[in-house]
């Protein structure tokens, strides 16, 4: 078996090569934001003895009189509308409850799922009884959010085809800051292969349908093997959108195509090294200012 | 005992420090991509690790669950290979146990848990090297962890020990310092407001010298809050400079 070597390369740290602009107003915890009383508090502060005060690390934002704290990196805020991908933790009654990268568990409930049959159907004891046979524990689904409760959790419903459980494909998880808002975040990619950008940071990758319509409400999945071609495809671009979270790169459907088609000189497994993600990343980000113009 | 001569005549310590000096301290944030914050840090020769998940669902038991804020969940652990002597520690070793229970009680103070009701917040600490300050270590690991996981907080907390030796208050105890049992000391302090989070002492003290050790104790505190301030000021930048400024939303 070959075994390849590879000698440690130090960190590039930004700081020192000069990256550094005008990188807003950033602040740590306990720092003072303003000591001034006519300002509204947001999140990630604080206010104690008239002054506002940082709770966490990150750039201020003002929107006229109120204040913000944006942390780098957080948990995922659900706002209504939102397209989710997320995993089943428990069945409860007249609920699932669902892991969602979101500070509570989210739930779909019973009456805002499409079950087999139409949407008209009444939802009978024996569904409630059958809410095993159709999401157990460890389900991945796709959703949109419905409603966000006054303790964060969030309400989803899965009331459109689009929406449902999700077969095969691949699941690949990263912050959801990364995840830019669109009008879809539903994509048939030109390579074959399919994706949705959930906004909480979990995408999932998985080859084209070919024939979209389904009578099942999305409950059945397809088991025939996948080919292999198709599974290349899907894990260079799982690879692809590694690379761009790892250089903190917005994800979208342009950004993604562009570095897959960058990352094709490469084998799949390469594109996991630090400098081949170094030098695809940056030609995906010199394609994308290119074309702004 | 005739042992080592802890503080010389000309004012240095064993490892060559002065009373109120820090050992060299370096951190960084953001070292596993799974936990939603970490941090390492080294102080001198101890070494720390700390992740940070959270606040999530509450796992396990529903009963844990309050109302009005979020749990916090501790685990202090020390690796096998952290100590002179190899030593395979299983869970509910005492020391560890009342680690842990110190750690939440700190970050208890700390955390503004009562904008997460229902969930729950998990800090791993894990001491790779032992050399003295272990506690103190481990506080400072989970404060850089927490602040990477974007959970508010008060204020940084920040812990140093002290002690007291030939009647000088010593900042920042090494394991040689401590094995010679004189008076320790652990504050957790949160700087900004000079409230202390967590207070303990080992040993016997004259009441007249526990303010000279507390202020020693202080002023390493906000020794250490400087390096940590500098050190989440340079992740900071590093990560904004590479997210650039669109709108993130």
């Amino acid at each position: 078996m070959a075994v390849e070597v590879r000698l440690p390369v130090a960190r590039k740290r930004v700081t020192e090569s000069g990256l550094l602009d005008s990188a807003g107003h950033l602040v740590c915890p306990g720092d003072t934001i303003t000591t001034d009383t006519g300002f509204m508090r947001g999140h990630g502060t604080y206010l104690e003895d008239e002054k506002l005060l940082a709770s966490v690390a990150g750039v201020v934002e003002r929107v006229n009189k109120l204040i913000c704290v944006r942390a780098l990196k957080t948990r995922y805020n659900g706002e209504v509308g939102d397209v989710i991908v997320g995993r089943v933790t428990e069945v409860q009654q007249k609920r699932w409850k669902v892991d969602t990268n979101s500070r509570l568990d989210s739930v779909l409930l019973l009456s805002s799922v499409n079950l087999p049959g139409g949407e008209l159907r009444r939802r009978s004891a024996e569904d409630e009884l059958a809410m095993r046979s159709y999401l157990e524990e460890g389900d991945l689904i796709s959703a949109e959010v419905q409603a966000v409760y006054s303790d964060g959790a969030l309400s989803m419903h899965t009331r459109s085809l689009k929406y449902g459980k999700l077969g095969q494909g691949v699941l690949v998880q990263v912050s959801p800051s990364l995840i830019k808002r669109r009008k879809t975040h539903f994509h048939n990619l030109p390579c074959g292969t399919s994706i949705i950008l959930g906004n909480n940071g979990f995408i999932w990758l998985y080859p084209t349908p070919e024939q979209t319509e389904e009578e099942a409400g999305g409950f059945v999945t397809n088991l025939e093997p996948i080919p292999l071609s198709d599974r290349e495809v899907i894990s260079r671009l799982r690879n692809c959108i590694l690379a761009l979270s790892a250089q903190k790169m917005l994800l979208y459907d342009t950004s993604i195509l562009y570095c897959y088609e960058a990352s094709l000189a490469h084998q799949i497994k390469d594109i996991l090294k630090v400098e081949v993600i170094e030098d695809i990343v940056m030609e995906t980000r010199q394609r994308l200012v290119d074309q702004e113009g | 005992m005739a042992g080592l001569e802890l503080l010389s005549d000309q004012g240095y310590r064993v490892d060559g420090r002065k009373a109120g000096e820090l050992r060299k301290i370096q951190a960084r944030m953001g070292v596993f991509a799974q936990a939603d914050g970490s941090a390492y840090i080294e102080q001198g020769n101890t070494k720390a690790l700390a992740v940070v998940y959270g606040p999530h669902e509450i796992r396990g038991s529903r009963s844990k669950t309050l109302h009005d804020r979020a749990v916090v969940n501790c685990q202090y652990s020390m690796a096998t290979f952290s100590t002179g002597e190899r030593k395979r520690r299983p869970h509910g070793d005492r020391k560890s146990t009342e680690m842990t229970l110190h750690l939440k009680q700190t970050f208890e103070a700390a955390i503004l848990t009562q904008l997460y009701p229902r969930s729950q917040i998990d800090i791993y600490v894990q001491i790779l090297q032992a050399d003295g300050g272990n506690y103190c270590t481990c506080v400072n690991a989970a404060t850089l962890a927490i602040i990477d996981a974007g959970i508010p907080m008060r204020d940084y907390v920040c812990a140093c020990s002290a002690g007291f030796i030939e009647d000088t208050p010593l900042a920042d105890l090494s394991y040689v310092e401590e094995a010679a049992g004189g008076p320790q000391l652990a504050l957790a302090l949160l700087p900004k407001s000079d409230q202390i989070a967590l207070l303990e002492m080992n040993s016997r003290l004259h009441e007249d010298h526990l303010e000279r050790v507390m202020d020693a104790a202080t002023k390493a505190c906000k020794d250490v809050y400087a390096v940590l301030d500098q050190a989440v000021k340079e992740h900071l930048q590093e990560v904004s400079a590479m997210l650039g400024d669109r709108g993130m939303a």
